[in-house]
Formats: structure tokens, C-alpha cells, sequence
């Protein structure tokens, strides 16, 4: 039973992390109908950047945070002006295939030996790691700081969406971003801070996972980026509680997986899942099945 | 004069979906566009609206060029837009909905006393502001849909077919409200395919046929002009029941 509950407390922690990159698919989904295939590679960016912030300068935590949500905002942001906002009225595909173009422009520069380089680094631990143990059950300090810096961003992202006149704005270009505009409502300013949000997300998710998984290389985003995108799925892309709970699941099924049958498995179940509920439930858990407009 | 529009063209790709079209509507009137379904009568809203971006032309409103303006930007310098099928974020309450007719308005407190000036008007709305837009009938959308433009205070109203898809009976108290909205100051560019109705509203309309204005005069006139007669009221003499 111990046992069952510390792999369920370590599914926890990698289910937190994989939930702040799912929340930006699921957010600029939901506001463009586009799978950013490139957000894994600002969580990446985000994991350097931290990297940086703690090695080089040497920064509190506090502020590595601050500086790895302000450095994934401005790329995200930047990525929405540079390369999908001139798509916006071409196909869906085209702006696919360009999401796909960037995240392996962001894979490869960055591993050029003037951005980060190519190879894995160590990430520093900015704080020495403590154990507590409860009736056999450990928990380690950086779980805990995962779980709260976490459900504190969810906390913020609750209340930007549902309780602000800006968030009043992004579900408003969500569900009809033409009558928005008739609103007053700057649309593309508005798909501006929605890119920024999810990439100031997948920023502290880069931070957290560098503490956790103490090493870092310009790839690493490629596979969380994945199981974070079909946790986005299996919740019900579009959905913000679905992103988290899809997470949840995905982080659970890993770990258990792990726990209970090997290791290398775990891939190849978290992708089962994916294409099991693009099969049977292809709208998610939470996901509402709407009609396309046109 | 309030709006002034000259000679604007608008392109759907290839297709030419206006062609030299001039209006004008002066402040305090309600000025009606009518014609047949394709003949451009939305188009010339969204033009006005900026959602379309005219190839030529000048919308002048209130002395500033409306024509290349971002939606947002037009509908802040006073133009309120009532998009045809309403346009009610169906996933909002009532409330958000009539909060997103004051975006522009930086002040809560401006934007709360708009929106009790809106209840008053539609006290249907006021009772279910807590409810989704979703959930309300077609005739209390379009009430939401009018409501929210209004929270705007807006200097125009541009209404697209208000009457779709109501019963005859709500049809008659839309057009009363309209009217309303119009004696209590506020100018209104109304597209109708009811032309019965819109000409029995309106102070002045214009006919649009194929992209073009074939006609235009006091409501009056147009309703005793033949070709109109033939064209767009069909059985005359038959007016909705009140």
C-alpha cells in the first residue's frame, strides 16, 4: 500500500509538470484551433533559461521563475507574430505543417554551439534537496514546491480566465472572435497574451522539471511537449480543467506503469491512451463536441 | 451627418459584392437597407463595421474615415455592430455577455450603470442574467444581442435582420423596442428582409439589388413606389398582427 501510494505521489509530480505545458495547447487551441507543436520547445527554452538564470547570474528562485515566464511569454508571443498569425485565413494545414516547422527550427537553433548547444547539461539544484518521510511514504521538497508553485499557476489561470475583463475577452475571440471584434475587443492583441500565457506556463513547467529531472538538452522538450499535448487531448482540447485532468491521468499512468510493469512501457501506454480516445472519444473526457465554424 | 458613405467597393475574392454603393444617415434616424437575400445588404454592415475591408471608397462617421480600420478601433469611436444571427457568446452568462458591450469602457462603474439602463429597457434580460445566452430563446438573443450593442452607448446601431427566425408576434415587439432605442437618441442603420417591416419603421431607406442601390427615398414613398410593391412586399395590405 505504501508502495501504491509514493508512485501515486510521484505521478503527482510529473502529472503537475506535464499539466502547465498541456494548459498552452489547450489554451491556444482554444482561442486559434491550432496545435502549437512547438510549445514543448518553449518549455525547453524555458528549462535553459533556468539553467542560466541559476548557474550564470546566480538569481534567487523566485526570480528564475520570474525571468524563464517572462523569456517563454515573449517567444511564444513572438512565434504567434512571426509565423501563425500571416496564416491565420490559409488552411488549417498550413499553419500545422508551419507548427511543426517551428518546433524543429527551435529543436535545431537552439542546439547550435552559440545558442545552448548541443549536449545535455546538468541542471544545478538551487536548493539542497530534503526528504520528509511520512509512515514509510517519502516526500521531497521539490515535490512539494512542484505541487504548489503549480496550483498556484492554475489558481492565477482560473482567475485571468474567468474572472477578469481580459479573460472576459479571451473567451470571447474563442467562441467568436469576429463578433469580439465588434466588441471593442483587439482580437489579435488578445491571441497575443494567449500565446504568452501558455508559454509563461510552459516556462515555470521547464523550471520545475529541470529541478526535478536535473538535466537538460535543446530535445527534452520533444517528449513531455508529446504526452502533454495528448494529455491535452484526453481531457478535451479546448478544455482548461480538461488539460489538467488529462495531466493527472497521464502522469499516473506513467508512473504506474513504471511501478507495476517496467519502464518501457511507459511510452508506448501514455501513446495507446492517445489513440484509444482519438478512436472512442475523440472530444475527451470534459471536451464538448462543437461545430466547426467556418 | 452622421454617416456618410461614398462610392465603396467590396470584393468576396473575385466577386464584386458591392459596387459603388453611397449612403448617408443623419443623426437620430432610423435609415433602412433593403433587398433581396444576396443582394449585399450584410456586406455593406460589415464594411461599415470593418469585419470587410472595402477596396474603395470612403465610410465617413462623425468626420473620421472609417474605411481600412480594425473592427475594435471602429466599434470603440461609436459604431455598434448587431451581427445577423445575433451573435450572443452562447457560452457566457447574460451578464458577461452585456460586461463584453462595455469592453471598451475602462470604468466598472460606467459599465454597471449601462448595463442597469439595459435591464430596464429588456427587464426579460434582467432576470436571467445569471443564466447561459445559450439557454435563452431566439427572441431574448436578439434582445441580448441589441442589449449588449446598447451597454456601448453607441452614437450608431447597425441592426442585420433582427427578425430572423422570430415569430411574427416578437417580430412586432423587436420593432417596437427598435423604435424605442431610436426616440431615446440613438441612430440606427437597419437591414431587413422584412421589408414591410423595416419601411413601416424606418425614415428613409435605400434598395439594394445585386450590389448596387437601385432606389432610395422616405419610407413613405418607397412603400407606394410600384417597383418596390412588386419586388419586396408582395401582398401589401397585410400587416403583421399587432
Amino acid at each position: 500500500m505504501e508502495y501504491f501510494v509514493q508512485q501515486v505521489i510521484n505521478g503527482l509530480q510529473i502529472g503537475f509538470v506535464y499539466a502547465l505545458v498541456a494548459l498552452g495547447y489547450t489554451l491556444v487551441y482554444g482561442i486559434v484551433r491550432l496545435i502549437n507543436f512547438a510549445h514543448g520547445d518553449v518549455f525547453m527554452v524555458g528549462a535553459f533559461i533556468g539553467l542560466y538564470a541559476i548557474e550564470r547570474h546566480h538569481l534567487p528562485i523566485s526570480a528564475v521563475f520570474l525571468a524563464a515566464v517572462g523569456g517563454c511569454a515573449l517567444l511564444a508571443m513572438a512565434m504567434e507574430r512571426v509565423a501563425y498569425r500571416p496564416l491565420r485565413e490559409a488552411p488549417r494545414i498550413a499553419s500545422l505543417i508551419t507548427a511543426i516547422g517551428m518546433s524543429l527550427f527551435l529543436e535545431y537553433f537552439t542546439a547550435l554551439h552559440q545558442v545552448f548547444g548541443p549536449d545535455y547539461y546538468s541542471f544545478p539544484r538551487p536548493f539542497a534537496v530534503t526528504t520528509w518521510e511520512v509512515r514509510g511514504i517519502t516526500l521531497t521538497n521539490i515535490q512539494a514546491i512542484i505541487f504548489v508553485v503549480t496550483l498556484l499557476c492554475l489558481g492565477l489561470l482560473q482567475f485571468v480566465v474567468y474572472r477578469t475583463r481580459t479573460g472576459r475577452a479571451m473567451r470571447a475571440v474563442s467562441y467568436d472572435y469576429v463578433t469580439a471584434g465588434l466588441m471593442g475587443v483587439n482580437v489579435n492583441l488578445v491571441i497575443s497574451l494567449t500565446f504568452a500565457l501558455g508559454g509563461a506556463l510552459a516556462g515555470v513547467g521547464g523550471v520545475l522539471y529541470g529541478i526535478a529531472y536535473p538535466q537538460v538538452n535543446t530535445f527534452m522538450g520533444v517528449m513531455p511537449g508529446l504526452k502533454a499535448f495528448t494529455a491535452a487531448v484526453l481531457g478535451g482540447i479546448g478544455s482548461i480543467p480538461g488539460a489538467v485532468l488529462g495531466a493527472l491521468i497521464m502522469g499516473q499512468s506513467e508512473t504506474l506503469t513504471a511501478a507495476y510493469l517496467s519502464s518501457t512501457y511507459r511510452d508506448g501506454i501514455a501513446f495507446l491512451i492517445l489513440i484509444a480516445v482519438l478512436v472512442w472519444k475523440p472530444t475527451g473526457i470534459l471536451g464538448t463536441a462543437r461545430t466547426e465554424k467556418v | 451627418m452622421l454617416l456618410s458613405i461614398e462610392n465603396i467597393n467590396v470584393y468576396y475574392g473575385r466577386l464584386h459584392a458591392l459596387r459603388d454603393v453611397s449612403l448617408q444617415v443623419d443623426r437620430g434616424e432610423i435609415v433602412s437597407l433593403i433587398g433581396a437575400n444576396g443582394a449585399g445588404k450584410s456586406t455593406a454592415l460589415k464594411a461599415i463595421s470593418g469585419v470587410l475591408r472595402p477596396r474603395s471608397g470612403t465610410i465617413n462617421h462623425e468626420g473620421r474615415d472609417l474605411a481600412g480600420l480594425p473592427p475594435h478601433k471602429i466599434a470603440r469611436m461609436g459604431v455598434a455592430h448587431v451581427p445577423e444571427g445575433r451573435g450572443v457568446f452562447a457560452n457566457m452568462t447574460v451578464r458577461e455577455n452585456l460586461l463584453l458591450g462595455a469592453y471598451a469602457r475602462r470604468s466598472r462603474r460606467e459599465a454597471e450603470e449601462s448595463i442597469e439602463k439595459v435591464f430596464t429597457l429588456f427587464p426579460r434580460l434582467s432576470e436571467r442574467s445569471a443564466q447561459l445566452a445559450g439557454t435563452l430563446s431566439g427572441g431574448e438573443q436578439q434582445m441580448l444581442a441589441i442589449g449588449r450593442a446598447l451597454v456601448a452607448r453607441p452614437s450608431l446601431m447597425l441592426l442585420d435582420e433582427p427578425s430572423m427566425g422570430l415569430s411574427p408576434l416578437l417580430v412586432g415587439e423587436i420593432f417596437n423596442l427598435i423604435g424605442e432605442i431610436n426616440r431615446e437618441g440613438t441612430t440606427i442603420l437597419l437591414v431587413e428582409q422584412n421589408a414591410y417591416m423595416a419601411l413601416s419603421i424606418a425614415h428613409r431607406g435605400y434598395v439594394l439589388e445585386a450590389g448596387g442601390i437601385v432606389l432610395s427615398g422616405l419610407s413613405a414613398d418607397l412603400r407606394k413606389d410600384p417597383r418596390v410593391q412588386a419586388a419586396y412586399l408582395g401582398d401589401v395590405g397585410t400587416p403583421p398582427p399587432e
